[in-house]
């Protein structure tokens, strides 16, 4: 298995994904091959109901194909049980979501340290931990708002925050700009791409906001739960 | 972290959570409040009993099958060395407030003045004994005031009666009756009945001419040895009793005078040994004791206790038992339901919630107890704040001074709700709210818990 090498974060092959719903099969995903390669800013991209969602979710390890091999990280997804499946969530993906996604009754700082429960760290190591990546990512001043104290970027903040908190392989935000304007949107991009650079962690997106595209080191086109075409940006030395 | 979680969760729906914290705590009240009054009505019939006949009863053997019939015949020879036994014994002693002997009889009383008379059942007793027994109060529940026997130790000539007899013999305004009717009937009794019974009495009649206005009957019965006897008792007081059936028929006398008319002139003797403890606990151990000193020392007696000689105690307690346990069912199908409804409604806003949870690496045990950490709080506010609430109304009731007639009462005494000293009742009321509130939980947790990722996340 060649595409499984140290370099790859991600590797798919032939990977389908079917829904019933009703009487009425919907495939979501058609014979997916690929590699995704660790410590890039990746980018799926694709028209609405093209796949690209269904392609995080399983990337993700919160969903599962329903024929084909998914390997993250190196390891075989439906190999493993229920549990071992959410720990290994826990230990190596970070999430950022459209909406968010804030634990509602929770301060910013232990947003973030919620996190971090499953990881064996101290209270005082993930408040530590917390309060650090909310300085870093600049919410110092406001560690203890809760989610509706905070306005939309601040709160997109918090979850860049929780997912890089725990040091992950991968980050997987799906549309992480859809809800903010332009301006915040922009800012939200050159955080991710300055967090992505510092932590050499592999960040892959489904979006289709031009700004975020322009930033990608590497995309993805699906349509019709088919990836289409994969383009890749060269890197400068 | 998961504590902090559920405690806000709660305060975010303030309001609902407070309707559901309400509920269990009117449950709570609810359930505290009547099992205080269970407890009071128990402890208090359980006062009233062990205040009149005490916690035991030493008969001789086969006078609970028999005795009743001819007491006489099984009378305990040599009581005053029984008790003696009972007072001295270094086991038994400790625990014994009053161990007193008892004559039961039954006869004919009558009041010659008036042509009347009256089959009678009656008890001979010690009146300093009754007297202290009168003052047994464990529970705090006479508030200070006794009901005395009205008799002397040293008048044995003396007795009570209650209000129906009498009535009947024609004493109820001689001893300070309300509201006593006059009868409407007419002596059935021909002169040469009078002359018959009167010579019966004569002889002491003729002794004892001397005019008094103190009421007094003549009691007749037969001896121990089948012979009639006759005795005349002055009556000290009516007393009201309970039951009408007694009250028409109750005779209380010094135990002297009981024995005149039982034995004659021959040895007297008692019919039982009435034993009552300091405290309702002790009673096993004193029954136990009592046995091994019936078996090694080959008395021939039989024991039983307050409650084997008082059916109606059982049947009360059984009844109260059964309709406080009939109300806790209820209240807490109430309770169960409250939480239920809350819990679901929790998860079913909370999707989201339980999506983001699972993809940041919660395992569906985690999301589970999550839920059962506030359904179980929630029990427990509610619960805890019912106790308190409890304890705060009962005091206050308590504190108001009120009193009232409990079954197998004669006399009003307070209304004390108790709680205090049941605490190992308090806190399984509080565990049981509690644990129908973990119950109520499981389903809407387990719910939680099965939810798949994607599907959660998608919810909005």
């Amino acid at each position: 298995m060649t595409d499984g090498a140290p370099g790859n974060a991600v590797v798919l092959q032939s990977v389908s994904r079917e829904y019933v719903e009703g009487d009425v099969a919907v495939v979501a995903l058609k014979d997916v091959s690929m590699t995704i390669p660790r410590g890039r800013f990746s980018m799926l991209v694709g028209p609405s109901g093209s796949g690209k969602t269904t392609l995080l979710n399983i990337i993700g390890c919160i969903d599962q194909q329903t024929s084909g091999h998914v390997e993250v990280c190196g390891h075989d997804i439906k190999a493993l049980s229920d549990n071992r499946v959410a720990d290994f969530r826990a230990e190596n993906i970070g999430f950022i979501f459209q909406g968010f996604n804030l634990l509602p009754v929770l301060t910013a700082q232990e947003n973030v340290e919620y996190a971090l429960l499953l990881l064996g760290f101290s209270a005082s190591e993930r408040q530590s931990r917390a309060r650090a990546m909310l300085s870093r990512v600049g919410l110092g001043d406001h560690l203890h708002h809760r989610p509706n104290q905070l306005s939309g970027g601040q709160k997109q903040r918090v979850a860049i925050a929780r997912a890089l908190a725990k040091d992950p392989e991968i980050v997987l935000a799906d549309e992480p700009t859809a809800n903010l304007d332009s301006e915040t949107g922009r800012q939200i991009i050159d955080l991710m791409r300055t967090m992505q650079r510092e932590f050499h962690t592999s960040f892959i997106f489904s979006t289709h906001d031009p700004q975020l595209i322009s930033e990608a080191d590497e995309t993805y086109r699906i349509r019709d739960g088919i990836v289409v075409e994969r383009s890749v940006k060269e890197l400068v030395a | 972290m998961i504590i902090r979680i559920a405690s806000r969760s709660i305060l975010r729906n303030a309001r609902r959570s407070t309707a559901t914290i309400a509920a269990v705590a009117v449950g709570a009240v609810a359930m505290l409040s009547f099992s205080a009054f269970k407890n009071q009505t128990m402890i208090g019939l359980q006062t009233a009993i062990v205040e009149r006949a005490g916690h035991l009863t030493i008969f001789r053997e086969g006078y609970n099958d028999f005795g009743t019939a001819n007491p006489a015949a099984y009378d305990i020879a040599g009581y005053t060395e029984l008790l003696g036994t009972l007072r001295t014994d270094p086991e038994l002693s400790p625990m014994i407030n009053v161990a007193t002997p008892v004559v039961a009889l039954g006869g004919i009383a009558s009041n010659f003045a008036l042509d009347t008379s009256k089959t009678f059942a009656g008890q001979g007793i010690l009146p300093s004994d009754r007297d202290k027994m009168q003052r047994w109060n464990e529970y705090g529940l006479s508030g200070g005031a006794f009901q005395t026997t009205g008799l002397r130790d040293d008048d044995s000539n003396r007795g009570v009666v209650g209000s129906g007899l009498a009535r009947m013999l024609g004493f109820c305004e001689a001893l300070g009756g309300q509201d006593c009717p006059r009868s409407a009937g007419h002596s059935a009794a021909t002169d040469a009945d009078k002359r018959d019974f009167t010579a019966l009495v004569g002889s002491d009649r003729e002794l004892n001419r001397t005019v008094s206005t103190t009421p007094r009957i003549d009691l007749l019965a037969s001896t121990a040895g089948g012979a009639p006897n006759i005795v005349q008792m002055d009556i000290g007081q009516a007393t009201k009793i309970g039951a009408k059936e007694l009250d028409d028929s109750f005779v209380r006398m010094h135990i002297g005078l009981a024995q005149r008319l039982l034995y004659g002139n021959a040895e007297p003797r008692a019919t039982s040994i009435d034993v009552q403890l300091h405290h309702t606990a002790d009673l096993p151990a004193a029954i136990d004791r009592i046995k091994t000193l019936n078996r090694t020392g080959k008395l021939g007696l039989e024991v039983r206790d307050f409650a084997e000689l008082t059916p109606s105690y059982g049947q009360i307690v059984g009844m109260y038992t059964a309709i406080f346990a009939f109300i806790s069912i209820v209240i807490g199908i109430v309770v169960l339901f409250s939480i239920v409804n809350t819990m679901s409604m929790t998860v079913m806003e909370r999707i989201n919630e339980i999506g983001t949870s699972r993809a940041l690496g919660f395992r569906r045990s985690r999301i589970g107890m999550q839920f059962l950490a506030e359904g179980v709080l929630l029990g427990t506010v509610g619960a805890t704040a019912g106790v308190a609430i409890a304890v705060a109304l009962v005091t206050t009731i308590n504190g108001l001074g009120l009193s009232w007639m409990p079954p197998g009462a004669t006399v009003p005494t307070p209304f004390r709700l108790l709680l205090a000293g049941q605490e190992a009742s308090v806190f399984a009321t509080w565990l049981a709210l509690v644990l129908i509130s973990v119950v109520a939980t499981v389903l809407p947790a387990m719910r939680a818990a099965r939810m798949t990722t994607v599907d959660s996340l998608r919810h909005v």
